[in-house]
């Protein structure tokens, strides 16, 4: 059974006079024919299936409707078009930072976002004391909201939100919260709750990211899918590419074009950086003034590669 | 479809319960537990209103009224929950839009929050108003066992405008100063300090339009006067509180997935 279907969506945002201008306004523009409203697409005719146990990667470029495409995966959003089924109990870890209470405890704020996630009362009284734990806020329990860092907000969003074994779990941009050590603690729980078999969802700017997690990719751009594939590398390669040559691929050539392109770019690279260290080296024998800096050179040569020195000196 | 809406909807109460239990925990204690009066204020905040009223309109217009404290106080505890149960209820989508637009909760959970703690503020308003009426020298009936009647349905009322102007608020922000200036106009339009004796028929019956006055009226009915209002007057009640409940549902179902898109 497919985790996510998600069926030709598409989500449309009405932007222009529509949300600022208030009733009145409203009114009178309606009357003097002066209304207008634009039209804006975040997301069109996105199709994909994510099976259980999947990795989807998600990648794009600001705006290019990722977010509101989890939105709608989610469930928060129902989608302007199309349809999306979803199978399993879902966790979603957007940015969850915002929406607590300022003057509430932590310990407050912890029920209270528990219960807003669907936990019940003896979940969350059984895990209280490790979700404080896990966001290491111990000495804070009983502190105003408010009076907490921003590092620590996040820290205890994270906590409450990944502390279930969900079947989907969500991820945005999530995985970089806190200071570097938390940032580690979190990377680490994440893998664990993927490799439990979990289906997940990720978006994320890092493409080592997904290429190290994914087993499918969704690219897309201004709303429209590029592609959507099980050859990660491939579509890591043409959308890394693509981030240099801003050209979008039309076709499966045009990808493949594309990762070749990367492929060349970075054997070129590889090339330049071998030049670089081969100048480095020279310079430091080149500015070794004893015979010192040759004469190890000398030996190193001997030692690894005797064939090419016999060619040199023959 | 009206059996499976209410289905689905005593399902997801059962199934929030404790979300439910903890938003009107949070209601309570930002309005309480944070101030040094905590409880007490929402008693002395309506007493001190009566009190200004009383001042100002006995003289003018409280001569000819037996127990005008009573007449004005059945008034002016009744529509200060209306104020504040619908107010509350306006912008409680808005105040938790964090929320909303990044988890998947049952929206009007929020509103109801909101209304309960205004609910509970109104019980206690009540109390006092009971205790007004000892001293003032009321006549226990056993009429007074109805009044449970126009609580019910304000309640159900309050619940269905703040539904509508909940989703309005979403759209247009506006709402908020425009619906102040209707809560005055409303305020003069419901009789609270005023009697109606010497307005022409025509006109008092007009005044059975405006929903909030039919239910004022009832209180004064049953506590000074001592008898249970007519048959017609009980169903005039409940049609009110049903229309508003059913534009509020109309509202909610039509644009509740929308909102998200304008938080």
């Amino acid at each position: 059974m497919n985790a996510i279907e998600c069926d030709d969506v598409s989500i449309r945002y009405i932007t222009g006079d529509f949300k600022s201008i208030g009733l009145k306004e409203y009114i009178m523009r309606r009357l003097t024919h002066n209304f207008h409203v634009q039209e804006f697409w975040a997301d069109r005719h996105v199709t994909f299936t994510v099976e259980k146990g999947d990795m989807l990667g998600i990648i794009g470029s600001n705006g290019a409707g990722k977010s509101t495409l989890l939105k709608a995966v989610t469930g928060i959003m129902i989608p302007t078009g199309g349809t999306i089924k979803t199978n399993g109990r879902m966790a979603a870890l957007l940015e969850l930072a915002s929406g607590f209470d300022a003057h509430m405890t932590v310990r407050e704020n912890t029920y209270l976002r528990g219960a807003m996630l669907g936990y019940t009362k003896d979940f969350l009284d059984e895990k209280y004391d490790e979700i404080i734990a896990f966001a290491e806020l111990e000495e804070f329990q009983e502190h105003m909201f408010k009076q907490l860092s921003s590092g620590m907000k996040s820290r205890l969003a994270f906590s409450v939100a990944c502390l279930v074994n969900p079947d989907i779990l969500i991820l945005d941009e999530v995985l970089s919260v806190g200071d570097g050590a938390f940032r580690k603690k979190s990377g680490d729980k994440m893998m664990q709750i993927l490799n439990s078999g979990t289906t997940g969802v990720l978006v994320s700017h890092s493409i080592g990211q997904i290429r190290e997690l994914c087993n499918k990719v969704l690219w897309l751009d201004h709303g429209n899918q590029i592609a959507f594939s099980d050859d990660v590398q491939l579509y890591c390669d043409a959308y890394d590419q693509f981030l240099m040559t801003k050209e979008l691929p039309q076709n499966e050539d045009d990808v493949r074009k594309l990762a070749d392109g990367f492929l060349i770019r970075q054997q070129e690279q590889r090339k330049k950086n071998e030049e670089k260290e081969t100048q480095r080296l020279e310079k430091i024998i080149e500015e070794g003034h004893s015979d010192a800096a040759i004469n190890a050179a000398i030996r190193v040569l001997q030692k690894g590669r005797p064939e090419a020195l016999a060619d040199q000196y023959r | 479809m009206l059996s499976k809406t209410i289905e689905r909807f005593n399902f997801n109460m059962k199934k929030n319960a404790f979300l439910f239990q903890q938003l009107i925990n949070r209601d309570f204690q930002q309005r309480y537990k944070r101030t040094v009066l905590g409880m007490a204020w929402s008693v002395l905040s309506p007493l001190f209103q009566l009190l200004v009223m009383m001042v100002v309109f006995s003289r003018l217009f409280g001569r000819n009224v037996d127990h005008y404290v009573i007449y004005l106080f059945a008034g002016n505890i009744t529509w200060s929950y209306y104020s504040e149960s619908t107010n509350n209820g306006m912008s409680s989508l808005m105040n938790n839009a964090g929320v909303l637009s990044k988890i998947n909760v049952p929206k009007y959970l929020f509103l109801l929050s909101q209304n309960v703690s205004a609910l509970i503020n109104y019980g206690l308003t009540i109390i006092i108003f009971f205790v007004f009426c000892i001293v003032d020298g009321i006549k226990f009936t056993p009429a007074m066992f109805m009044l449970w009647y126009p609580v019910a349905w304000l309640v159900i009322m309050n619940v269905g405008i703040g539904m509508v102007l909940s989703a309005l608020y979403v759209f247009f922000r506006d709402i908020q100063y425009l619906y102040r200036i209707f809560l005055t106009l409303l305020n003069y339009l419901s009789a609270i300090f005023y009697t109606l004796d010497h307005f022409p028929a025509a006109m008092q019956r007009l005044y059975l339009l405006n929903p909030l006055y039919v239910n004022i009226k009832y209180w004064r009915t049953v506590v000074i006067d001592g008898v249970v209002p007519s048959l017609g007057f009980h169903a005039l009640i409940a049609f009110y509180a049903l229309l508003f409940l059913g534009l509020g549902c109309f509202f909610y179902k039509k644009y509740n997935h929308r909102f998200v898109y304008y938080f």
